[in-house]
This record gives C-alpha cells, sequence and structure tokens, in this order.
C-alpha cells in the first residue's frame, strides 16, 4: 500500500483505539487487527458520539461505507453494522462495528455527524433490516416500497415472499 | 425519370384492395419501436441499427424517446420489480395499435435471475407478440423478430385493433408492484411550510442550496 512513491505520515492505528479508550472507557469495547486493518467494537450506545470524536478530533472526515452484515439466523447476536472510516489528512482507515441482536436491531444514525450515512443507512435498512433511531428519512431505496421482507437477511427465501415469489 | 413516371405509365389510376391489406402495409412499413433499454440486450438493440445490420432497411430504426410516438416496446433485458409498473406505464402510454417484442432470456423467462428482484417473464405484465431466445440474441435475431412481426402485422385486421382491451388497460396492474411513496422528508417540510402559508407553493421542490440562495 506505498503507492504513488509519496511518504505518508505513520500513522498506528491501535493508537486511535487507545486515544478514544482514554477519552472515554465505554468506548471501546474491542480492539482488532488483522491484515494490517483496526477494527474498532463499539457499544452501540456510544456509536454517535465515537463518531463525532473520530471525526472532530481525530480527521476521519469521510465516510467512506456503512453496511450491514446478517451472520445467520442461528447466531447471537445476529447483525452487525460496520462503518469504513477514512481521513483524507492522513489516509488512513478505520473500521467500527456495532454488534446488534435479532431481538432488538436499533441503533443511532449517524447522519448527523456524516451527511453520506443518510443513503448507506436506508440502504442497510432496507436489505438488512437494522433500523436506525433518529434517521430523518428512514425509506426503502432500493427494493420498492411495498416489499416485504429484508431481502439480503441470510433467512430470506431467494424467489422471496408472496406476490413477489409469483412464477 | 423516376418512380412516379413507370408507376403512373404501368398501373391504372384506380385500384381496388383490401383495406386491410394496405393499412397493415403501412403499419409494417414504419415500426418505430420505444427507446428501452433495460440490461445488455440494449447493447445488441443500439447494435441492430446501425450501419452493418442497418434494421431501417425494414422500416424499424427509428427509436422514439416518446412512447406516444412509438408502435413496437423492445423489452431488452431483465424487468426488475420496481421496473414493472414503469414499463407497464410506458406501454400504457404508447397509442394503438402497439406491440411487444421481448427480447432475451431474461425478458422471456427471467432467464438465470430466478429470484425475488426479476420479473419471471415480462408476458405476466404486458401482452408479447413475439419472442426472442438468446442471451444475449445477436442484431440479426431482432432484424429477424422485426420481420416476424410485419408477418404478424399483416395478418391482422383493423377491427382487431379497435382499442385497448379493458383488463389490458392502467387500472389492471400486477400485485404488489405500483409504487408508492411517502415522499422524502424534505417534501413534507415544503408540503407543511406551504399549508401554513410560510412559503409560495414551488413548480418543483427546491434543493437545499436553492433555498439558501433564496432566502
Amino acid at each position: 500500500m506505498n503507492g504513488g512513491g509519496r511518504r505518508k505520515p505513520k500513522i498506528v492505528m491501535n493508537e486511535f483505539a487507545k486515544e478514544l479508550k482514554a477519552e472515554n472507557a465505554d468506548w471501546v469495547s474491542e480492539v482488532k487487527e488483522a491484515l494490517g486493518e483496526t477494527t474498532i467494537t463499539v457499544p452501540r450506545e456510544a456509536i454517535v458520539e465515537v463518531c463525532a470524536s473520530l471525526k472532530t478530533n481525530h480527521g476521519f472526515d469521510m465516510l467512506a461505507d456503512l453496511c450491514g452484515a446478517d451472520r445467520g439466523p442461528e447466531e447471537d447476536p445476529r447483525f452487525e453494522v460496520n462503518y469504513h472510516l477514512f481521513s483524507t489528512k492522513h489516509h488512513s482507515r478505520l473500521r467500527l462495528k456495532v454488534i446488534l441482536s435479532e431481538d432488538d436491531p436499533h441503533v443511532n444514525t449517524v447522519s448527523g455527524v456524516w451527511k453520506t450515512a443518510n443513503w448507506h443507512e436506508r440502504e442497510t435498512y432496507d436489505l438488512v433490516g437494522v433500523i436506525f433511531d433518529n434517521h430523518p428519512d428512514l425509506r426503502r431505496i432500493l427494493l420498492p416500497s411495498d416489499f416485504d421482507g429484508h431481502a439480503l437477511r441470510k433467512d430470506y427465501p431467494l424467489r422471496g415472499y408472496e406476490p413477489y415469489s409469483l412464477t | 425519370m423516376g418512380l412516379e413516371n413507370n408507376i403512373w405509365e404501368s398501373l391504372p389510376d384506380v385500384i381496388t384492395v383490401k383495406l386491410d391489406a394496405v393499412i397493415n402495409w403501412a403499419r409494417k412499413s414504419s415500426i418505430w419501436p420505444a427507446t428501452f433499454g433495460l440490461a445488455c440486450c440494449a447493447i445488441e438493440m443500439m447494435n441492430s441499427v446501425s450501419a452493418r445490420n442497418d434494421l431501417s432497411r425494414f422500416g424499424a430504426e427509428t427509436f422514439r424517446a416518446s412512447p406516444r410516438q412509438a408502435d413496437v416496446m423492445i423489452v431488452s433485458g431483465r424487468v426488475s420489480r420496481k421496473m414493472a409498473p414503469v414499463l407497464r406505464r410506458i406501454y400504457d402510454q404508447m397509442p394503438e395499435p402497439k406491440w411487444v417484442i421481448s427480447m432475451g432470456a431474461c425478458a422471456t423467462s427471467g432467464g438465470v435471475f430466478d429470484n425475488y428482484a426479476i420479473v419471471q417473464g415480462v408476458d405476466k405484465i404486458v401482452p408479447v407478440d413475439i419472442y426472442i431466445p438468446g442471451c444475449p440474441p445477436r442484431p440479426e435475431m431482432l432484424v429477424h423478430a422485426i420481420t416476424m412481426l410485419q408477418e404478424k402485422i399483416m395478418s391482422e385486421s383493423v377491427k382487431d385493433r379497435k382499442d385497448t382491451f379493458e383488463e389490458e388497460s392502467r387500472h389492471s396492474v400486477v400485485p404488489g408492484t405500483l409504487p408508492v411513496t411517502e415522499g422524502t422528508a424534505l417534501e413534507r417540510e415544503i408540503e407543511e411550510e406551504v399549508a401554513q402559508n410560510k412559503a409560495p407553493r414551488p413548480y418543483t421542490v427546491p434543493s437545499k442550496h436553492e433555498r439558501r440562495r433564496s432566502s
């Protein structure tokens, strides 16, 4: 990843986790380093504060992606929401993860922090069924508005429910 | 010495023919397709009007952007559930006489996309006249389909094409495909402002930037 020949400022990603922990010990529940990428698991109550802090204090000014994942109906907790952050200032990436149970798939919206989260959260709600509280406009974005169910859940039948499965 | 002179000399002033034959001959000689590319089949459809395949030999080269001016809808590609009401509306907007060509495996039967997102055959939404197999069909096959459609048009009668049948009209809709939206938050906000006379009724919903500039 050293392409372009430009010297990048050396930043150890773990330091963000340490700084976050120093800021508030409740913000970080797990830190994972793999393949040169850092993933910080954040309790869902703290996600908006963590994102706001990372944006204002640590230079993560861009939300590269926000996506949901379904680990499968047999897993507990079942859902996770991944926030891929990027900094245009020090060119580093960071992944935040919020883990949600099937009975209560609610998490606060970060569209107040990054505007781009608006549509990403709508997509995650549409396909995985995670509900983002305080979202300004939480509607389906890809599937038809009268669609039944959430298509990227592992237990969603490939041909869909009636009347969508009419063949 | 043009064609007119030859005809004038060789034909009588008045000829009698079947009305169907004349009208169908006129119809089949200028089948204008509606521009309705949906997927990769559309690339082959574009190719069929190019110089190599030259669909204009059969009078079907003028792709119309408006369904009001089109005679045949070439459904070229997979039709998603979300696209289905749009396709049906475009078909309804086409004036009679109108025909539909289902181009390719996806439009005909869903093809490899046997899933919740794709309509399993466009004949569930609109009546289809000609099916073209292939994935995608070659432009020659589309040209062949147009000539087959011309044969079909010649075998029709004007009486059969009086008007749209009631069950084919826009009142009949495939269940679960109508676009129902509550509008965006911005639209709702503006509706409330208009209702309370805070803002003049806009022609369109202005973007955030425009609102900031005007205030």
